[in-house]
């Protein structure tokens, strides 16, 4: 397992490393020293082949995606019928149409979503790192238990626990509230994102703490002024995965919120899917696309966390 | 690595504590507990508390309205009568035998390819994870409703060469499938997680099977796969755990009620209907316990069978 748990993060583009090599990108000495002809040329052949299995995958994936986009743009009865990307004039009433075309104008469920949103992150930041704390870095009766009990909970299927947790939460009035998603959150549940910070903190070294020890700093003292600062990248990893994740979320939205006024853009996405006949894919698409903006912009600029952390911790 | 190597590291160590531990005990008692005081409630409030309760609400006959009412193992007996739960049962089931390996074998197989420094590998990277990111949303599911139905893109783009499609969603035969696709579509997480694995592998193993004259399959076979084997298995109980949770795909897809004629019908979409549309709890609680101890189950077949097929190098 020492394997495993000594992973690296993968934010680099280097291939293997090698013992001694600068290099890390290089072929091995082997390998160079036959770099005759023939050989180079079989590899160029090798590579090609390669990048042409990768465009033609890539291009599989992403037509979807950039098929929508196109077909937001053009006016609906041509998504019956137009495969193509090529766009003849820009039509933008699919998304002033899909805007307004529920109860609230979709701002307003996108800011419905911000705020469920804003609140988780805050909640897993706050509760997660304190958890991360005590389990990395203090001695305490149960610890071992307790641990094992938190990586057991990663596994726990949200199903087995959300019939009496919404009987609990519709008991103190929380239904139709952002309560039901964001208190959680503050209660460190997420424990994969504990996880990840435990083997964040086990990384920093012990020495830092003792030297902060000497000095006289408490504990709260220690994880605020030498540790949290330390781990501002397990931070970033948690609160990116944590917008991803709150955003998309539509299961327990669905649950909890049923009034149109506390929407997350989810469930008003799925109310816009039932409301409207077959016809309208338009503004659908429009209001699917818009809802993905955040998404993928938090993609763009978060890219190199989101790919650490799952390569450390395995999360989706 | 992970939290699954890290409980399999905990199961194996059992000595006694290390002096360390030993003189460290207790020393930090009340901070670690304030520490963790979200946690702990949470962990009581939030998890625990409601598993026992929907453990007693499993044997109780409940509906929100009036107080549950002890029912035994009624509500056991009833799942083995009901044809709908067996069929969602063998929707789940066939969604992740199938989803699973072929989603897996995707990964490994462009991970494999994307392997070894080839040039363009942080923007393929990119490409092949993007849909992970989006997957789990509504906005992907209702693009996949459209570009599988009977009017969608696929059939658009098959027109194109004379072939007339189904209605890959409409009919009960296919609908699934698009599921399935879907799910094998967001390949791109486990397969950072399998580059990460084939960076680890040493060099030298290859270096040496080559002067031995392996071939490449034998490579892949004798290397290659042994050493991966770890991550693997990692992936593996990863996303069966996830898959068979699986819940938004099939639900706005299939319009919220698993069709057309049931062959959608997810346990998860199942559960959420007896519970929150017919607000049968009762029921509901009893089959998340069953939905808990098939992944338990699962789980455990996967971790007793790793002792044959997986290698660890320590």
């Amino acid at each position: 397992m020492t394997k495993l748990q000594t992973l690296p993060a993968v934010d680099s583009d280097q291939g293997r490393r090698h013992p001694g090599q600068g290099k890390p990108r290089g072929k091995s000495p082997i390998r160079e020293s036959r770099g005759n002809l023939t050989f180079s040329r079989s590899a160029r052949v090798k590579a090609l082949i390669k990048h042409a299995i990768l465009i033609a995958t890539g291009t599989v994936m992403i037509y979807p995606l950039l098929w929508m986009v196109v077909s937001s743009l053009r006016p609906n009865e041509l998504i019956f019928r137009e495969p193509g990307l090529w766009l003849q004039s820009l039509e933008m009433s699919n998304y002033t149409g899909g805007w307004s075309a529920l109860t609230h104008p979709f701002g307003h469920y996108m800011v419905n979503s911000a705020i469920v949103v804003l609140g988780s992150i805050l909640g897993n930041l706050v509760s997660c790192s304190m958890a991360a704390y005590a389990f990395a870095r203090l001695q305490f009766t149960g610890k071992k238990l307790f641990f094992g009990i938190m990586l057991l909970t990663i596994m726990l299927p949200f199903h087995v626990v959300i019939v009496p947790q919404y009987i609990l939460f519709s008991q103190i009035g929380w239904v139709n509230t952002f309560w039901p998603l964001i208190v959680p959150k503050l209660l460190a549940t997420d424990a994969f994102f504990v996880f990840l910070m435990v083997q964040f903190i086990r990384g920093i070294p012990k020495e830092l703490d003792e030297a902060a020890r000497i000095d006289g700093a408490g504990h709260p003292r220690i994880f605020l002024r030498v540790i949290l600062p330390l781990m501002v990248p397990a931070l970033a990893t948690t609160a990116i995965f944590t917008f991803i994740w709150t955003w998309n979320d539509f299961f327990s939205a669905l649950i909890y919120l049923t009034d149109p006024d506390m929407f997350t853009v989810p469930v008003a996405l799925r109310a816009f899917v039932d409301s409207q006949s077959a016809t309208s894919w338009g503004s659908l698409f429009a209001m699917s696309i818009v809802s993905l903006l955040p998404v993928f912009l938090v993609f763009l600029f978060g890219q190199r966390f989101l790919i650490k952390g799952i390569a450390t911790t395995g999360i989706k | 690595m992970s939290a699954i190597g890290e409980l399999s590291t905990m199961s194996r160590r059992k000595g006694p504590m290390s002096a360390e531990e030993k003189k460290a005990n207790g020393r930090d008692n009340k901070a670690a507990y304030i520490f963790l005081l979200p946690w702990l409630l949470g962990l009581a409030v939030i998890t625990i508390g409601p598993m026992l309760m929907s453990l007693y609400l499993s044997f109780t006959d409940y509906n929100l309205l009036q107080p549950p009412e002890w029912v035994g193992l009624d509500n056991f007996f009833r799942m083995f009568g009901d044809a709908r739960l067996h069929n969602s049962l063998r929707v789940t089931f066939t969604y992740v035998l199938v989803g699973v390996p072929l989603q897996l074998a995707v990964a490994l197989l462009i991970a494999l390819v994307l392997d070894k420094g080839l040039r363009g590998l942080p923007f393929y990277r990119s490409v092949f994870y993007l849909p992970s990111l989006l997957g789990g949303s509504v906005a992907v599911a209702i693009l996949w409703k459209q570009i599988f139905g009977t009017t969608g893109l696929v059939n658009q783009l098959l027109a194109m060469i004379g072939i007339q499609g189904p209605g890959w969603i409409s009919d009960p035969s296919t609908s699934l499938g698009s599921i399935i696709l879907l799910h094998v579509w967001t390949f791109g997480s486990p397969m950072i997680i399998f580059l990460a694995g084939l960076r680890q592998i040493p060099n030298m193993y290859y270096e040496a099977a080559e002067v031995d004259g392996a071939t490449t399959l034998q490579k892949f076979w004798r290397i290659t796969l042994p050493m991966l084997s770890p991550i693997l298995f990692f992936n593996l109980v990863l996303q069966i755990i996830g898959s068979f949770q699986s819940f938004t795909q099939a639900f706005i897809v299939s319009g919220g009620n698993g069709g057309p004629s049931d062959s959608t019908m997810f346990f998860t979409l199942y559960l959420y209907q007896k519970g929150f549309g017919q607000f049968d709890m009762g029921y509901a609680s009893a089959m998340a316990w069953v939905l808990l101890v098939i992944i338990g189950a699962f789980t455990a077949i996967n971790f007793v069978a790793s002792k044959y097929w997986v290698f660890y190098d320590d």
